[in-house]
């Protein structure tokens, strides 16, 4: 007994080195390969995360095409909410690798139990809306997406190829949305304004707490869930995003910023962090609705599902008949 | 056949695709499965880049100066000629799927016929269409066998919306005063013909869905002609919702 508990440590402390060793050299950990649990759960939970936010995510954008003010644009933007269904489906896919259903991820989406990134919070309440939401919030997916190419859990890496290719053509359309309604008639420029202060903050926010208030990155970083810190990649944003505020003409809606000779990056002002924590926690102006279309499509097509299940299995009993006579 | 009449002609065709295309539009996020949402997406978005094609050949041949926006965002109700079955409201997931397979398998007929008349540009945009059409076709058929053959639930569900739906279908068979003119100049497809194929079509599928086909003598007509159902005013308020709100601007 004593020597196989000895062996079951030796042999495990063997994996270990070797799941160590495959992260140190850069090379990926597949969903057959040993790792430790809490690298599972991690996994799980960011992944899960990532797949929820493009599902909900569909849902402020799904808000204006029926609403699109030309055949273009309605093509165009249908092309992109069904991007983002195709990038929810496959880091769902993804996730079940690590061994959960993509049941039980609904099931902690529904619940609140599982989050999802909390920009879809926010109301799209103009068509101006679809261009900040491309500029902006795929801007910063981009730049919080990009280093995961390079994650260490492989089906997520190559996940992550494909998804980031698709965003930054996103983040191009959005921006040409706005280019457009900057060089119309002044009340179209006053729509690309107003859209511009309804999302820059919320767009800050999406990097998350700042360093000393978040509590994964250490972790994160030696697994390459994460290269660069959160405060580091939303400086990376705003300085990536004011010179494209200035060539449209808009004013970022910060009185605060500046940029600053000295370090070569602009300052900017306080984040709203009560803001954050409200819609973080569950109240910001949209959860309810989301949550509940989410619920609701769900429910309301549960008869759906069943339906394709009791047909194929119907298929299947009538094929193996068929071959047993 | 006047430049009127082949234009009355076009919109009857390219209206079918955009109002079904709208319908399906206001589902995108909100489908069964993450699976059936990307599908109906994608036949939206085929359905609107076949109106482009129409839209963009009506703008070449119209007298006025008009856009392809124009035309999709800034007629009068009564200026649109679908049929009223596209224009059905997305009632539940049985409707959606009996509606597309009721539409999908006169617009594969049209096209194939439409490939054949004199008119090389509805030709052309045939050819492109059909092997969309062609899936559009499989996905409701499949689907619609799944909910016939699926559960009791699924195929009480089916059942209501063939029933339901089934008093739309004659309307793809008529012509217009405007299609009549066309076909005789050798420039589109006299659907009438088309009548006994379809019908023997969608019944064998339904016969293999194990549904019921309807025997009512008693159908619905107008669209064609411009008389619409009740729920195509607040169809287009949406749709039209930009263009005159903001009206001679670009997007």
């Amino acid at each position: 007994m004593e020597n196989q508990e000895k062996m079951n440590e030796e042999k495990l402390k063997s994996l270990e080195a070797i799941f160590e060793a495959k992260i140190a050299n850069d090379e990926k950990i597949e969903p057959k390969d040993w790792m430790p649990e809490k690298y599972r759960k991690t996994h799980i939970r960011q992944i899960s995360q990532h797949a929820h936010s493009e599902i909900v995510g569909m849902l402020p954008e799904g808000n204006w095409i029926t609403r699109a003010p030309s055949l273009r644009r309605k093509v165009a933007l249908l092309a992109k909410v069904q991007d983002e269904a195709g990038h929810g489906l496959y880091l769902y896919s993804a996730c079940e690798t690590l061994g959960i259903s993509r049941e039980e991820l609904y099931e902690q989406l529904h619940s609140g139990k599982a989050k999802y990134s909390s920009i879809f919070n926010y109301p799209t309440l103009t068509w101006a809306d679809m261009g900040a939401i491309g500029w902006l919030v795929d801007g910063a997916a981009i730049i919080n997406q990009v280093p995961l190419c390079n994650t260490s859990f492989g089906p997520y890496a190559r996940a992550m190829v494909r998804v980031c290719k698709e965003e930054s053509f996103h983040q191009r359309q959005g921006y040409e949305i706005m280019m457009k309604l900057c060089n119309g008639t002044p009340e179209q420029k006053e729509m690309a304004q107003d859209a511009l202060n309804r999302w820059w903050w919320p767009s800050l926010m999406m990097f998350g707490p700042t360093d000393d208030e978040s509590t994964h990155t250490e972790q994160s970083m030696k697994w390459k869930l994460k290269r660069k810190t959160n405060d580091e990649l939303r400086q990376q944003f705003i300085d990536q995003t004011v010179p494209q505020a200035n060539i449209l003409g808009l004013t970022v809606p910060d009185p605060d910023l500046k940029y600053n000779n000295d370090t070569g990056h602009y300052d900017f002002g306080e984040i709203d962090w009560n803001e954050f924590w409200q819609v973080v926690k569950g109240h910001g102006p949209c959860n309810k609705e989301r949550i509940s279309a989410r619920q609701n499509a769900w429910n309301k097509g549960e008869w759906v599902r069943d339906a394709a299940v009791a047909y194929a299995d119907k298929q299947a009993a009538k094929k193996e008949l068929k071959e047993a006579i | 056949m006047t430049n009127k009449n082949l234009i009355q002609y076009i919109y009857g065709i390219a209206d079918n695709s955009l109002i079904l295309g709208q319908r399906l539009g206001e589902l995108c996020g909100h489908g069964p499965s993450l699976e059936t949402d990307i599908a109906l997406t994608n036949i939206s978005l085929d359905l609107f880049g076949q109106v482009r094609s129409y839209f963009q050949y009506l703008a070449e041949i119209s007298k006025d100066e008009v856009t392809e926006d124009d035309l999709a965002f800034l007629r009068k109700e009564r200026e649109y000629k679908n049929v009223l079955l596209v224009e059905q409201p997305n009632t539940d997931f049985a409707y959606i799927i009996t509606r597309q397979y009721f539409f999908d398998v006169f617009h594969f007929m049209l096209l194939k016929k439409l490939e054949e008349t004199k008119n090389v540009n509805l030709q052309a945009i045939a050819t492109k269409s059909l092997k969309e059409v062609a899936y559009h076709k499989r996905f409701s058929g499949d689907w619609l066998k799944r909910l016939g053959d699926g559960t009791d639930i699924s195929k009480e569900k089916a059942q209501q919306a063939v029933n339901d739906l089934w008093v739309f279908t004659d309307e793809l068979f008529h012509l217009t005063e405007d299609d009549k003119a066309v076909v005789e100049a050798g420039h589109g497809v006299d659907v009438s013909l088309l009548k006994e194929a379809y019908y023997k079509e969608v019944t064998s599928l339904l016969d293999e869905a194990t549904l019921q086909t309807p025997e009512t003598k008693y159908f619905q007509k107008g669209g064609k002609n411009g008389i619409h159902s009740e729920h195509m005013g607040y169809l287009l308020a949406e749709m039209q919702y930009m263009q005159r709100a903001y009206p001679d601007m670009k997007w």
